[in-house]
């Protein structure tokens, strides 16, 4: 939808060629999956809950600083590997396949307010089919911003950088609000819906639960370390959360990356369904450690071509996917996380103010598609 | 409350897998072979175990190659270990993942998946005056559990095996022949060809009046079965077959819906979830090209194929499938 489509030179053959390719890399690791991976995923649980455990108990005494600094880094940092590396990816049944219950996509709940049921629907079903699909990929900006020209100014957008702030602090919160699409259902009628109430009342469930771990239970259990303990966990949610919405925004919001109409998706073959998720996602480069920190989602474009491989998988497959962009003349959107925050951030400034119509417009795809 | 979303037991796990109260699970201790594809693996069952009765079998789940297999192996162990350790002696066969995984592979310190034994192949609690064990290959494991286990006045075995160092536990048996506990008929099918139990009388001439307890491949067992009630001694046999039913992957075939109660045919290149809604069956769906995991429903038994990859799935206990990108490959069980 941008000015100049940067798929125009690929030919219909060029594009099913390139996604019997991204197939073949998908069956090489498929094939050679195994005990190292089943290993790689137990340990990294097991770390978590480990430093889960040893945070909180040293915010026992976060009356002490060092003890508050301390405990409270490595919450943030447990916090975040259970809904990144771990979470995140369990749910999307990367880890399916060792048939381990324990570790499923049916079973596994997570350290956010978005039950798991609500947020694989929402996420796996809608946003990682529609990628980038404006009105069917709500992930888009979340319904509360503009994130691309051709989208329609509204005065309310003028304020776009302060709910994507408050967004970012509150993000799990903001996650389980477009969860449950509670713009659209509370709107008269639709609040009453059984189903949407049932739903509601999840959401609430976890909400209270978290509440009451976080800010109640565990800083009753520190004793005199109470209000300290509730000033950490607050931080630890904080971290996580604007985090963990850096790390998202860097996904599909710097600039390079396309965004699709809704028709152009119509009757959309395996090679370009590929095409659309390599032209929609954007990565983050640097070291294992950020890799590792982001869940793996510092390689989105990885991950959106193949969001049930295992993600410690996605560096490797990373190089063999970039040359393929390569081969294809297709721009690889990458950089460090400071400067795809900034970029994504620059985007939801400027197109917070109306803009002019881009002059040159697209040749439709679905013309496309037809005449090929 | 404290660790929501998590149980306190998964914190638990991370320092006493084995403790009471949680899963039930076991750690290898030891491999020891007992012939060139057969070993013995000694378990400590986790607190929780409930022990078992010689003859019996327990389901374990290991993880082979990542991927947690579960499989039925008798207790090789008599009931009254007093170190509270188990065994299960484990025969390799051709193709076996797990078989082969727990004979060669398996390493001291490794968790399993325990459930608790079962199975009705079992001495009564009267004892029989004479006892006839009727075994051949690894079916010899359930009945090394009562010899081990229990001592009778009269007990006769006749075991068959290809040659004589495929003879699992060949010196534990020969060593109670020694000690008059046990007379042994030990045949080798590759110089002496398969028992023929219509001769079992020349081997032993009592065979009617003995208690009977038979394990071995259905071929025997069959055999056997037909023999006891040609001679009106049906009671007397006791059988234990290993792996009922196996499944043979084809191309499509008939699709149950269990819990809906529909039966329909389909082609081996038809999504499940496309035969299923075609049949009114109300299937949760998702993406439709395999890559949300809203659409995973238990395989309750059959085989089905992934149109991806062509990789098969067989039916066990807790192996869930795609519908939408998964088809029959023969005939299939799928719970909805």
């Amino acid at each position: 939808m941008t000015a100049i489509d940067p798929t125009a030179h690929l030919t219909a053959e060029q594009i099913e060629e390139l996604g019997r390719e991204l197939d073949a890399i998908r069956d090489e690791v498929i094939a050679d999956r195994g005990e190292k991976d089943a290993a790689y995923i137990r340990k990294v649980i097991s770390a978590q809950r480990k430093l889960e455990l040893v945070s909180r108990g040293v915010l026992l005494f976060s009356i002490f600083p060092p003890a508050w600094l301390i405990g409270t880094a490595g919450l943030s940092v447990a916090k975040i590997m259970d809904n990144m590396e771990i979470g995140h990816n369990i749910l999307h049944g990367q880890w399916d396949w060792m048939r381990d219950p324990k570790i499923h996509s049916t079973t596994w709940e997570w350290d956010h307010v978005s039950p798991s049921e609500q947020w694989k629907h929402s996420h796996n079903e809608l946003h990682h089919t529609y990628t980038n699909v404006i009105g069917k990929d709500n992930d888009l900006g979340y319904g509360i911003m503009r994130v691309d020209e051709d989208q329609r100014w509204h005065p309310f957008h003028l304020g776009q950088p302060l709910w994507n702030f408050l967004n970012a602090c509150f993000f799990e919160y903001g996650i389980a609000a477009y969860d449950l699409e509670l713009g659209k259902n509370l709107r008269k009628r639709r609040r009453k819906n059984p189903e949407f109430r049932a739903r509601a009342k999840a959401v609430g469930r976890k909400i209270r639960k978290q509440v009451l771990k976080d800010y109640v239970i565990h800083p009753l259990l520190s004793g005199p370390s109470f209000l300290p303990t509730l000033a950490a966990t607050f931080t630890a949610n904080l971290v996580r959360n604007i985090w963990t919405h850096s790390v998202i925004m860097c996904g599909h919001f710097p600039e390079g990356v396309q965004v699709f109409e809704r028709r152009s998706i119509k009757g959309e073959t395996r090679g370009q369904w590929y095409l659309r998720q390599m032209m929609g996602s954007a990565n983050i480069s640097g070291s294992k450690a950020m890799h590792f920190m982001t869940g793996n989602l510092s390689h989105q474009i990885e991950h959106h071509l193949f969001p049930d491989l295992p993600s410690n998988r996605y560096a490797e497959v990373a190089v063999k996917v970039r040359a393929l962009f390569e081969k294809y003349e297709l721009e690889y959107v990458t950089g460090p996380l400071p400067k795809q925050v900034f970029s994504a951030w620059h985007k939801v400034f400027r197109l917070s103010l109306p803009n002019k119509k881009p002059k040159v417009k697209t040749p439709d795809r679905e013309q496309e598609l037809v005449a090929a | 409350m404290v660790t929501t979303p998590l149980l306190p037991s998964d914190y638990l796990d991370l320092v006493s897998p084995l403790r009471a109260g949680a899963d039930l699970r076991g750690r290898i201790e030891a491999v020891h072979p007992e012939t060139g594809d057969a070993a013995t693996i000694v378990i400590r069952p986790g607190r929780g175990w409930r022990g078992h009765t010689a003859g019996q079998y327990v389901r374990i789940g290991v993880d082979v190659d990542g991927v947690r297999l579960w499989r039925a192996y008798s207790l090789t162990s008599p009931t009254n270990r007093q170190d509270g350790r188990v065994t299960i002696t484990v025969k390799a066969i051709p193709d076996g993942k797990v078989s082969n995984h727990l004979v060669r592979r398996a390493k001291p310190g490794t968790l399993i998946q325990l459930d608790q034994p079962t199975g009705d192949f079992v001495l009564p609690q009267a004892k029989p005056a004479k006892v006839l064990y009727l075994t051949a290959g690894s079916g010899i494991t359930p009945v090394m559990g009562m010899l081990r286990d229990t001592e009778f006045d009269d007990v006769v075995m006749v075991h068959s095996a290809p040659q004589a160092q495929d003879v699992i536990f060949r010196n534990e048996l020969h060593d109670l022949v020694a000690d008059k506990k046990l007379r042994l008929t030990e045949l080798h099918t590759d110089t002496d060809g398969v028992l023929d139990i219509t001769r079992l009388a020349e081997l032993v001439p009592d065979w009617a009046e003995r208690e009977t307890w038979a394990c071995g491949p259905a071929g025997l067992l069959d055999a056997a079965e037909k023999h006891w009630s040609e001679h009106g001694v049906q009671e007397r046999l006791h059988t234990e077959r290993f792996r009922p039913g196996i499944v043979v992957a084809g191309d499509g075939g008939e699709v149950t819906f269990s819990a809906t109660g529909k039966t329909v045919d389909a082609d081996g290149a038809t999504p499940l979830l496309d035969v299923g809604e075609e049949a009114g069956v109300l299937m949760p769906s998702g993406c439709r090209m395999g890559i949300c995991f809203g659409c995973v429903t238990p395989l309750k038994a059959g085989a089905v194929r992934d149109l991806r990859t062509g990789e098969i799935t067989e039916a066990e206990p807790g192996v869930l499938i795609q519908t939408c990108v998964s088809a029959a490959a023969g005939p299939c069980d799928i719970e909805r």
